[in-house]
């Protein structure tokens, strides 16, 4: 494909702005720029013409199964968009007076008062963009509460070994550093591991439950307890709730605060990246430490409101704004009935395409039954056939569908990690597991022919030890 | 309601058979039964009509300014059509983070081709793909410029003051000092600077427009950042440098900035679009995505995310940064808006924010106790006094459909853009000599 | 697996070449190389940087990887060899003569191993 500035020509562009109506005024010489950016020059019909050929190049949910674990691709219902897109909120400036801007923050409002009691949480912010944003919010609010009771020695977040690479960067982030702790035999916290780490070091743990290899931890309460009796707080990563919402929730597990990400549970799209948005909800004794600012509502409406003891700003404004939007719709949508059939239904696919997938033969990490996904290990078949997970997903491609997540997490080295979610029919999970039967048999038969899957995709496999030796991250014209 | 399963109860049931079960709720046996939630207290799932309507009115609560005068770190700018239509291509919108390149080749080239316009706008090297908004893009910053024997960052008291406080919460965590140089006649002070410079300063930070809309003398900060070995990082409005001095030609070792003027709606904050950029020598120390070019097996030109260990998912605790996700669509937002632009079309926006800008600030400042606050060049954002209370003043305006400037340390900060036309300014000046006159 | 018997080894994977009575020059063992695949980065010390015996003096990459690597000396950095941060691919094709740096002034060495020693411990690691 060409690029934008392959397509250029010296005078395209689209006549966009009227003259200018007032008198043109110019800066002093010395304050511009030499000459102008390098844009490409193209007429409207040439840029449109570009972005549909990348789209065609470009897989979302909307083009095939997407069973990536951990990161929830469930549909993304267009009534959303449609609400994102109406004018009374994207033409609202974010520093309007309180007063005209009622609506936006009774949607942010009821948008946090649902999520909080979705998660059994008492209160909430909506300014972090993300997941890790969340998780280095939710860590400030642990290190502004041992603060706030001078209790300063507590310097330590405990995460198990099974984390995303998330959970320890945004500990880091935050000022504390990291203990891992290995997780046992069934990928769950090791309660005797957890005991001995624990101390009055301890700032608190980490954990996601169900955990990365798709397991509710049946001692979650007595894990919760561990660091309490410890003087830690808990922090709940959100990444998993899509397959507890509605049936139990985090608060009622002894969490103290937790991120949610509206991109993964409630159903925003992903965008090939971000937009994302990741809500961090608290327990009352937390609330006061809130980032700046939070919705609250008085008689006379609602306001911005910033927290007594705020541990300041996470960044400009109020967060993504039209991604909650989004998620509020979604909620809305769904109700009292449709929260909890939306895990029930995720936890169903999960486990009707695992064991179908372990009938096939398929070796899965943890047997028995799942969660909202679940782990293969491709070890057993790599040493058998010389089939890697990464050549088993790069076939998947093959076959017009988005391969799970390879390689996570680190504690199964040949991992593939599936999550169907519940948007998915029984019909597509059934023609999923007769390709992935296809290519078990392909593996078996001569596993070395993989190695150079995918055959018909746009591109084969890139050298990505090419592009990390002589990175070259920006296009510049040919001498 | 339906939670958008196409399964139909019969298929749930026969897929609960495969699994020798009766009762989705068996598979929820695992989780402590004391915990279990017997009633959820939110209300009944809606239809989409319902959804719609009750969404629709809580936008319609909102007042839409037909003319806006006010900017402070989100800017009234008018969004090519075509920007929305590709955007909304439903396979950018759902798709992931590009993890396999070979059947996200056109997510991964727009995110190529963005990080090129936004080298070509700044004058920098590199770029990555985008972090969350303008403030954590500076916040970021600084945590680049970190060094074994150099943490201080000096930032200017000109910069947002939203950004000021993301550093400060940013720098907290990790015991970066953060030092506030105070402003002088709206401006950073070059030979203030020089005098507050530690040799052991990791660096500057200072905002050009400023947060007053002033123009500062970036060659001078710059110059003075360096002379003791501190970085520069400059904060920057992209839409200003279609026509303003970049970034590379004074030598600042990094620029960011808050992409929204770039066809991003002003949303009531986000999403936005935070954009970092940098020299060579400081690539690796970018934090979030990169795509990089490279070939595959045939030797096709194909594109991936590339430096990958830097990043969290592989260095974890080591990591200078958790961010993970990028503000992709965001970026496309951008990369869509500057591709019709053009550099023509670009430099002509940025002439006319200018020039509107300016016409404003010299009819608004011949109303009696309107004056001009500073008196240094500015782009398009300006401090004039107000002889009634700012409030007020918005007030009246509001009434007449208009939003005007934001209140700042008992002035008015106004933003005139290419959206602000002569009668837009004219009527405004008429409203603004009505109430200095009463 | 390519063992120098000339050389010493740490059970970290760090070879070390004594050039002197208190220098030496510090690379990576062929084991290691192999093990991490093809390295796309280094990162190395400071000329004048003090490293200790036991602990890191810098990084490898990989693509999907990133690695410390320990000094097995205590002593005072005299030279990087600064090829490497062009070329981290000479790790890969020569690691012998691929050394990382050139130590000084060295006060203290971890307990090194001969080459059958590492040999050994290399296959008690597989």
């Amino acid at each position: 494909m060409k690029l934008l500035f392959e397509r250029s020509t010296v005078g395209h562009k689209s006549e966009l702005l009227p003259c200018c109506s007032t008198p043109a005024y110019e800066l002093p010489a010395d304050l511009l720029r030499a000459e102008a950016p390098a844009l490409p020059q193209l007429a409207e019909i040439e840029v449109e013409r570009h972005y549909t050929e990348l789209a065609k190049q470009t897989f979302g949910v909307n083009d095939g199964f997407y069973p990536l674990g951990s990161c929830t691709m469930k549909y993304n219902p267009s009534i959303n968009e449609d609400m994102a897109a109406l004018p009374g909120f994207t033409k609202l400036h974010p520093l309007q007076p309180e007063s005209t801007v009622q609506g936006a923050l009774e949607a942010m409002y009821t948008a946090t008062e649902l999520l909080q009691e979705i998660t059994g949480m008492d209160a909430m912010t909506l300014q972090p963009s993300a997941g890790a944003h969340g998780e280095y919010t939710g860590l400030l609010l642990i290190r502004a509460y041992h603060q706030s009771r001078g209790d300063t020695a507590r310097t330590k977040i405990i995460v198990p070994d099974s984390a995303h690479g998330t959970n320890p960067a945004s500990a880091v982030m935050a000022g504390f550093s990291v203990v891992n702790i290995p997780s046992d035999e069934k990928g769950c916290v090791d309660l005797d591991g957890l005991r001995k780490a624990v101390g009055p070091d301890t700032a608190g743990l980490m954990l996601t439950n169900p955990n990365t290899v798709g397991i509710f931890d049946p001692n979650i309460l007595e894990i919760t307890k561990i660091v309490h009796e410890a003087g830690g707080l808990c922090y709940y990563d959100g990444a998993n709730l899509n397959a507890v919402m509605g049936m139990a929730r985090p608060g009622d597990m002894g969490f103290d605060c937790i991120h949610l990400n509206l991109h993964k549970t409630f159903s925003t799209p992903h965008g090939g990246g971000g937009p994302g948005s990741g809500p961090v909800g608290c327990k009352a004794h937390l609330a006061q430490f809130l980032p700046t600012p939070v919705v609250v509502k008085t008689e006379e409406g609602y306001h911005l409101h910033a927290p007594e003891a705020s541990l300041g700003r996470m960044r400009s404004l109020y967060g993504n704004f039209l991604v909650v939007i989004r998620a509020l719709t979604y909620v809305l949508s769904l109700g009292k009935e449709g929260i909890p059939a939306a895990s029930q239904g995720a936890v169903l696919n999960a486990n009707y395409l695992m064991k179908k997938l372990a009938d096939l033969g398929y070796d899965m990490a943890y047997p028995g039954f799942c969660m909202h996904e679940f782990v293969m290990d491709i070890g057993k078949l790599k040493k058998e056939t010389g089939a890697s997970a990464m050549e088993i997903a790069k076939r998947l491609l093959d076959y017009g569908m988005h391969p799970p997540t390879m390689y996570f997490p680190l504690i199964v080295h040949e991992a593939l990690m599936v999550e169907p979610t519940e948007t998915e029919s029984k019909e597509t999970l059934d023609a999923a597991a007769e390709v992935y039967g296809k290519i078990l048999a392909e593996a078996k038969e001569d596993g070395q022919r993989l190695h150079d899957a995918p055959f018909n995709t746009p591109i084969g496999r890139p050298d990505e030890v090419g592009a990390a030796r002589q990175p070259i991250l920006r296009w510049t014209p040919a001498e | 309601m339906g939670g958008y399963i196409p399964n139909s109860a019969a298929a749930q049931q026969a897929m609960l058979e495969s699994l020798g079960l009766t009762s989705v709720q068996q598979l929820f046996d695992c989780i402590p039964s004391e915990m279990l939630v017997d009633h959820l207290n939110i209300p009944e799932g809606m239809s989409e009509l319902e959804v719609g309507e009750m969404l629709t009115a809580m936008a319609d609560k909102n007042k839409r300014f037909s003319t806006v005068f006010r900017g402070a770190g989100a800017y009234n700018h008018y969004i090519p059509s075509i920007v929305k239509a590709v955007t909304s291509k439903k396979e950018f919108l759902t798709a992931y983070t590009p993890y396999q390149a070979e059947i996200s080749q056109g997510v991964l080239q727009s995110i190529f081709e963005y990080q090129t316009m936004i080298c070509q706008l700044t004058g920098m090297d590199v770029s990555n793909a985008s972090v969350y908004d303008g403030a954590t893009a500076a916040a970021e910053a600084v945590v680049m410029c970190q060094e074994r024997k150099r943490s201080c960052a000096v930032v200017s008291g000109a910069l947002n003051p939203h950004f000021i406080e993301v550093i400060q919460t940013y720098c907290g965590s990790r015991g970066i000092p953060v030092e506030i140089l105070p402003v002088q006649n709206g401006l950073t002070d070059p030979a203030a600077l020089s005098a507050a410079l530690k040799a052991d300063d990791a660096c500057v930070l200072f905002q050009n427009p400023n947060y007053y809309g002033l123009l500062e003398n970036c060659d001078a900060l710059t110059e003075a950042a360096h002379a003791v070995g501190a970085k520069a990082v400059a904060v920057v409005n992209p839409m200003t440098l279609g026509i303003l001095k970049t970034p590379g030609a004074y030598g600042a070792d990094i620029a960011v900035g808050e992409g929204q003027p770039l066809g991003i709606p002003m949303a009531f904050g986000g999403p936005y679009l935070g954009f970092m950029a940098a020299t060579q020598a400081m690539m690796r120390k970018l934090p979030g995505r990169i795509v990089g070019q490279t070939t595959d097996a045939k030797g096709n030109r194909a594109f991936v995310l590339t430096l990958q260990a830097r990043e969290q998912h592989i260095r974890r605790e080591k990591a200078s940064s958790s961010v993970c996700s990028n503000q992709a669509l965001c970026a496309l937002t951008a990369a869509v808006y500057l591709a019709s632009m053009g550099p023509d079309g670009l430099a002509d926006c940025a002439k006319q924010c200018l020039s509107n800008a300016h016409y404003a600030a010299s009819e608004i400042a011949k109303i009696p106790g309107f004056g001009l606050r500073h008196n240094a060049p500015f782009f398009h954002e300006f401090v004039t006094e107000c002889p009634i209370c700012p409030q007020l003043l918005n007030e009246k305006l509001a009434e007449k459909g208009i939003l005007g400037g934001l209140p700042v340390e008992g002035g008015i900060l106004w933003c005139a853009t290419e959206m602000n036309n002569k009668n837009q300014i004219d009527r405004l000046v008429e409203i603004l000599k009505e109430v200095a006159a009463q | 697996m390519n063992t120098p018997a000339n050389l010493k080894y740490s059970k970290s994977h760090e070879w070390v070449k004594m050039t002197g009575e208190n220098t030496a020059e510090i690379g990576l063992t062929d084991f290691a190389q192999d093990s991490m695949g093809d390295i796309v980065f280094v990162e190395l010390p400071e000329v004048g940087d003090a490293v200790t015996a036991g602990e890191s003096f810098g990084n490898l990459e990989s693509v999907k990887a990133v690695s410390d690597v320990f000094s097995p000396v205590t002593g005072v950095v005299t030279e990087i060899n600064e090829e490497l941060l062009d070329n981290p691919a000479l790790i890969n094709e020569s690691c012998y003569d691929a050394w990382m740096i050139r130590v000084g002034e060295i006060t203290e060495t971890e307990n090194l191993l001969t080459g059958d020693e590492y040999d050994a411990s290399c296959q008690e690691e597989a």
